[in-house]
């Protein structure tokens, strides 16, 4: 999005936008974290290429919800829906499934979009057309899931439908791979969610370049008045970005059950401050306008590796995980403040 | 009737008489105070009205910290549940610990590190110009699992005479205690609003930054002191949380209760976005939301389903106060002052004009400017 900052770095020799130069530094935060660990703890198998898809494994759903949580970041709102819609998705999804026994792979998918899309489309009204603030709008949204899926069913279930359990299971092999104890080479694998995440970070990544509505949102994120005298229409262009937001946390949700395979009402606590934090990370500015698909994905990977290292280096303690991510959100925070506040003064 | 309509007090009472109406209608016998023995042999007033109160403590405390945030900085602080873990294993590690240290002593040091994390939250807001929801989010992801790294992962049992005086009741007084301890804050915080200009500062502030700033206030020192006063709340909460029981479950202590304060302070009557204030209307709020708790619990509604009510109410409420809502009826009505009303962030007004008024007579006159502006809204009820 170099067009829109050309303006302020006109003068300077190598004009680069905040979003860019946010990706470079999370990616080489990443990067030297991952070598480091690699190097450091090769013996707790970092090196291997299982260890890296494990990663993604473990946190397909959450790439899906970061980047529809972006999206909304990126034009200036913010969805903490985003945890309490995962749980209910599981729970509704899960009691479906149940009920369906042998099919109803397909409904429970379009079961999970259209919670989702319900609550994109609602939130998105009374932010976009009643102009309240984000942030009570989808507090009040994170409320209802959650109390929703406890009216659904306050017990934990299994999903113990066969075609669901089909594809929950399929694994889809690698040519990579390592050798292992016993001098086999074993393939490493990615789940269906993966291929679901990747495929959506290459959606989106394409639709915030190269299209009109994802241009929009860096300029209503921007600055939501220049955007409506270059005739984008702001409001459309914020109810759409929670609309996208829902359904991609409805596609989500099911990428989470078919991870998890279980519903329950605490399933996916905290994940919508996970999902704040991976986007901040990946250089998505919380004051809109500044974002990129490619360093949310980085952004949760990170979060990821996070956890895995601190566990290798020993730290036991189950407060470990969450102390360090707080302390690297904190540290891209005042990176980002020091960032604007730069720019203000220039 | 108009006059009423405008008064801030106006949403508050009606929700708080709604409630209390609702309970009236369908369990009379939710009005229902009897006095009964404890296991300990005291006599205690019991029933769901004091129950409400009694419970609803915390959570004033909170609102009172939680209006003066949202006021100077147009955002809310996120991180209380979290912050009120971090005091609450301070003070039982102290307690639990081989020092023999006093309660008080305990106490004090709890209000310390609450205070300083708030004082964290507040340079990341004042100095470094953080959202404050954003800026508390770190604390909020971090707080529950720093509470434990204090507390070593365990939550020992205290048996303290002097807890559990202040968690449930002292001998002879058939109220439980932290009725007592709420109702102090509040008489405090009405002597600070009414004696010092507290509250008008970060009402100026909120209502504009960079007019506050020309009549010679700091808005960085008026946002920063705003986030340590709410840390102070958040240890006295600790204090209570812990001696209720005698002891935390940091995974599980006050969760949630922010984003119950932060509704205290909607349904309260004021702006989410700064500015004007009414601490009144916030306290009856707290009040409300604790009543609304206790009635769908008395009514069998399972606690996992509390937060789709609650939800509910909030949405509700802030789709009455949104703008274009406002405007619509506005219209419809003709009220007399449309342009106000369609204007955008109406927490703007008399102050800011009082204050761009004052400017050009020189700081002075400018706070005396404010003053007047300020004036005509009721500060401290």
């Amino acid at each position: 999005m170099s067009e829109l900052t050309v303006q302020n770095g006109a003068k300077r020799r190598e004009p680069t936008s905040d979003t860019t130069s946010l990706l470079i530094i999370t990616v080489a935060i990443f990067l030297a974290m991952y070598v480091t660990a690699a190097v450091l703890f090769s013996d707790k198998g970092f090196a291997k290429p299982q260890m890296f898809f494990n990663l993604l494994n473990e946190n397909a759903a959450l790439i899906i919800i970061s980047c529809g949580l972006s999206i909304v970041m990126i034009a200036g709102g913010i969805d903490i829906s985003v945890g309490g819609m995962t749980a209910l998705i599981s729970v509704a999804c899960v009691v479906h499934l149940n009920d369906m026994e042998g099919s109803g792979f397909l409904t429970s998918l379009l079961l999970a979009l259209g919670i989702g899309l319900a609550f994109g489309l609602l939130q998105g009204y009374l932010v976009a057309y009643l102009d309240i603030q984000p942030f009570i709008v989808t507090l009040a949204g994170m409320f209802f899931a959650r109390g929703q899926a406890a009216m659904i069913d306050t017990q934990t279930r299994t999903v113990v439908n066969e075609s669901f359990q089909s594809f929950a299971q399929m694994r889809i092999r690698l040519p990579i791979g390592s050798i292992n104890n016993n001098g086999v080479f074993v393939q490493a694998y990615m789940e269906l969610g993966v291929v679901i995440a990747l495929a959506v970070v290459a959606a989106l990544f394409v639709l915030l370049r190269w299209t009109n509505f994802g241009r929009g949102l860096y300029a209503v994120g921007g600055n939501k008045h220049s955007a409506l005298m270059l005739g984008v229409n702001v409001k459309r262009t914020k109810f759409l970005s929670h609309v996208l937001c829902g359904l991609l946390t409805g596609l989500g949700g099911f990428v989470f059950l078919l991870h998890v395979r279980s519903g329950a009402v605490t399933h996916a606590a905290g994940y919508e401050m996970d999902a704040i934090a991976a986007s901040i990370i990946g250089g998505t500015m919380l004051t809109g306008g500044v974002g990129n698909i490619i360093g949310t994905f980085i952004g949760v990977l990170t979060k990821g590796a996070i956890g895995n290292i601190v566990r290798a280096m020993g730290l036991v303690g189950s407060w470990w995980p969450g102390i360090t991510l707080a302390a690297m959100l904190c540290f891209f925070l005042i990176l980002q403040s020091v960032i604007t506040s730069r720019k203000r003064t220039a | 009737m108009k006059g009423l309509l405008k008064n801030p007090l106006f949403v508050p009472v009606i929700c708080l008489g709604l409630v209390l109406l609702f309970n009236l209608l369908t369990n009379p016998g939710f009005f229902e105070i009897s006095i009964k023995r404890n296991n300990v042999g005291n006599w205690i007033l019991a029933g769901n009205l004091i129950s409400v109160l009694n419970n609803a403590s915390e959570l004033v405390i909170l609102a009172i910290g939680m209006t003066l945030i949202t006021s100077a900085s147009g955002g809310q602080d996120i991180s209380v549940g979290a912050c009120v873990a971090i005091a609450g294993g301070v003070i039982l590690k102290i307690l639990a610990s081989k020092t023999g240290a006093p309660v008080p002593v305990a106490v004090a040091l709890g209000c310390l590190v609450a205070m300083a994390f708030g004082a964290f939250n507040g340079i990341l807001v004042s100095i470094f110009n953080i959202q404050p929801m954003v800026a508390t989010l770190i604390l909020f992801t971090a707080g529950r699992p720093i509470s434990s790294w204090i507390t070593g992962g365990l939550s020992p049992r205290i048996t303290n005479s002097v807890l559990d005086a202040v968690g449930n009741v002292i001998a002879g007084v058939p109220v439980p205690t932290p009725i007592f301890i709420a109702a102090f804050c509040v008489a405090f915080t009405f002597l600070v609003l009414r004696f010092t200009n507290l509250g008008l500062y970060a009402q100026s502030v909120g209502v504009s930054d960079k007019a506050a700033r020309l009549v010679g206030l700091s808005p960085r020192w008026v946002k920063f002191i705003q986030f340590v006063i709410m840390g102070l709340c958040v240890g006295l909460v600790a204090f209570i949380k812990v001696s209720r029981v005698g002891s935390i479950q940091y995974n599980y202590i006050a969760k949630d209760i922010e984003m119950d304060a932060i509704l205290a302070v909607a349904l309260g009557g004021n702006s989410l976005s700064g500015g004007r204030f009414s601490m009144t209307g916030s306290i009856i709020g707290a009040y409300t939301i604790q009543a609304i708790t206790t009635t769908l619990l008395a009514n069998s509604v399972p606690s996992d389903a509390l937060p789709a009510y609650k939800a509910i109410v909030i949405i509700l409420l802030v789709v009455i106060q949104s703008p274009a809502i406002k405007a619509f009826w506005a219209r419809r009505f003709g009220a007399s002052r449309p342009g106000r009303l369609a204007d955008g962030p109406g927490a703007t007004g008399p102050g800011v004009q009082a204050i761009a008024g004052g400017t050009a007579g020189g700081p002075a006159g400018a706070v005396a400017g404010t003053a007047a502006g300020n004036g005509r809204v009721e500060v401290a009820g």
